[in-house]
């Protein structure tokens, strides 16, 4: 009895096991009659993420059968696995590229784009940093372009009037959506920057970066500016239209430029058809912008909204953007090209 | 005679003092270790030790940090890991045995014992995307896709080179004696194991496993390649349900920008050291109790 106990503890495991994975085979049962029911899958972008969990909390308390699961696979691995039908809606920091587009194309996946909100980059130095509290898009690029590298590597290089102290550059890393909208920007082409400053892809480890060093710059997501504002300070942004400090007012109204950002949510049309997605696509639009504040980012304006809710209503389907990130056009202009 | 005494003794003073300089680098490598260690423990206790309460424990995750909480992660590490163990242990265990009592010495044999030992190094994000290619997508009719069982047979795979290794260890350990004994005596091979070489290895092989198992608790890589989710609310009701686990979450708190997270994280990181220590400790009381009741 001894010796034998081992195995029969082995035996019952793996019955144990069998049983799990035997009963494994039916999803939930059937809808509440109250109410929807159903599975909603979302995933995508890090930078979306907080919007959707905050829309998926809410979204739950009302319709508790629901089952809305948000995942973070980055803005490309999103769209790889929504252009491969796996998930019903994915959440993206930049407008969706020439080469997803044809792989949801390939695997027959149409879907809807809606803009969510707006997210400010926003260029941050050290507190004790006196001298740049306004900087052209023209600095920056002396900055940050590509050929700058090795070569700028001291303020007074930027604007002869600023110290002559080094420059220490921190950044997101080149898989970040933030990445290639601010190169986009600031240099005029995507994913085109200089390769030595201080790159990560976790904007916490730039905040302490930034706030740890007099004679940093450095530039993130607006939320991550906002929680440390007592550590780091904002810059002022020139973009030809006199200096624009980052705010929910600026970026909302669209005088922050061209550092202010459309992020997004793609919608499988088919998936729309399932009354649970619509509902939920729906209240994503109606709560958005309450928040998205709170969560640190900003709204769209209230007619961007309404404009979204007629392009689910409509099943618009397509991207108003021909590849890659647009600079400094407002929000309504582009859902209304596609009118 | 008495001058190779002399130069002895001259010696012996010197290899003392080496053998002290020695002791005293072998104990400043422990101290070192363990002091980093202590302040990592109390760096993470110190920050997240006031967030711990039930309903931390009882809550699903939140935009709002003090109103998230670990549920969700918590029953999805444990569901996880007892299916990734009632998958790898009879397997493993099994693997060991026919390499030990059953295999032949040829080729084939070498052949599988040298990618056993291979297979327990290789990278953990390999064995994500193999799973997520052979799990997730092919059988997705069977695991229901990006599933809990998806997770837990992907961790299976990964825990299973160290399960074997150490199970076979344990196996082999089991003295020659008793197996010639016991076949002596008209037992047969399929007996011997069942009735001496299992029991006489089974502290061993338990320890490996939870070993093993521990590793599996913390990983993160494979589970973000298949797809475990950051943001769930609900608790899984199937194997073929979708899951999230603790390192995924801390790793979600970690990268979020309001402080209030990073507490979270912080609590959420006990949590886990405190599930690591406790199955480390299961596996001590486990060795002990099977070797006391061999002794018997």
């Amino acid at each position: 009895m001894n010796g034998r106990l081992p195995l029969a503890l082995v035996l019952a495991l793996a019955l144990v096991g069998l049983f799990l994975a035997a009963c494994g085979g039916g999803q939930q049962g059937a809808g509440d009659q109250n109410g929807l029911s159903g599975s909603i899958v979302v995933d995508g972008s890090s930078t979306v993420f907080p919007i959707s969990e905050a829309v998926a909390e809410e979204f739950g308390a009302e319709n508790p059968n629901v089952r809305v699961s948000v995942g973070v696979s980055g803005t490309g691995g999103g769209f790889k696995k929504f252009c491969a039908g796996e998930i019903d809606i994915t959440d993206a920091s930049r407008p969706i590229k020439e080469s997803e587009v044809e792989a949801c194309a390939q695997n027959g996946i149409e879907f809807i784009e809606l803009p969510v909100a707006f997210d400010g980059l926003t260029v941050v130095v050290h507190p004790e940093n006196d001298w740049a509290t306004c900087l052209t898009v023209d600095d920056l690029r002396t900055m940050w372009e590509p050929a700058a590298q090795g070569t700028v590597t001291r303020w007074n290089q930027v604007r002869p009037e600023w110290p002559d102290a080094p420059l220490s550059l921190y950044g997101p890393g080149t898989d970040s959506g933030t990445f290639d909208y601010f190169t986009s920007a600031v240099v005029g082409e995507e994913g085109a920057s200089r390769g030595d400053y201080t790159a990560s892809e976790d904007d916490n480890v730039l905040v302490q970066g930034v706030a740890n060093d007099p004679y940093a710059l450095g530039y993130f997501g607006f939320a991550y500016y906002v929680e440390n504002q007592d550590k780091i300070k904002a810059v002022a942004i020139d973009g030809g239209n006199g200096c624009v400090l980052p705010s929910e007012e600026t970026i909302n109204n669209g005088t922050y430029q061209p550092l202010s950002r459309p992020i997004f949510i793609y919608v499988r049309k088919d998936a729309l058809d399932r009354p649970e997605v619509e509902a939920f696509v729906t209240f994503y639009l109606d709560n958005a912008a309450a928040l998205a504040a709170e969560v640190g980012y900003v709204g769209l304006p209230d007619r961007a909204y309404e404009l979204a809710k007629e392009r689910v209503a409509k099943r618009i389907t397509g991207s108003v953007f021909s590849g890659g990130s647009q600079v400094g056009i407002s929000i309504e202009e582009l859902l209304k090209i596609e009118e | 005679m008495q001058l190779q005494e002399h130069t002895f003794v001259h010696q012996l003073g010197q290899r003392r003092l080496k053998g002290r300089i020695f002791r005293a680098v072998a104990f400043g490598a422990i101290c070192v270790a363990l002091v980093m260690l202590a302040l990592l423990f109390l760096d993470v206790i110190a920050d997240g030790i006031g967030r711990l309460n039930w309903q931390f424990l009882t809550s699903f995750p939140s935009r709002r940090p003090e109103r998230a909480g670990i549920l969700s992660a918590l029953v999805g590490s444990i569901f996880m890991v007892v299916l990734m163990a009632v998958i790898a242990f009879p397997i493993g265990v099994g693997a060991a045995i026919y390499l030990e009592e059953y295999a032949p010495k040829n080729w084939l044999t070498d052949l599988i014992q040298i990618n056993v030992a291979n297979l327990a190094g290789v990278p953990s994000i390999i064995y994500g995307l193999l799973g997520l290619e052979i799990f997730a997508r092919w059988l997705s009719g069977f695991t229901g896709g990006r599933s809990l069982l998806t997770g837990s047979l992907t961790m299976a795979l990964l825990i299973l080179p160290i399960v074997i290794v150490s199970a076979r260890e344990a196996i082999r350990a089991v003295p020659d004696d008793i197996r010639l004994a016991a076949l002596a005596l008209g037992a047969t091979r399929w007996q011997v194991v069942r009735d001496h070489v299992l029991p006489y290895a089974m502290p061993g092989v338990l320890t490996g496993m939870i070993l093993a198992t521990s590793r599996a608790i913390g990983e993160t890589a494979p589970l973000i390649t298949i797809g475990a989710l950051t943001y769930v609310a609900f608790l899984p009701d199937s194997v073929r349900s979708q899951f999230t686990v603790l390192p995924i979450q801390i790793f979600n708190w970690v990268s979020r920008p309001q402080a209030g997270f990073h507490v979270n994280a912080a609590a959420g990181i006990i949590v886990l050291l405190a599930i690591l220590l406790s199955m480390n400790a299961l596996a001590v009381y486990l060795r002990h109790r099977f070797e006391q009741r061999l002794k018997r």
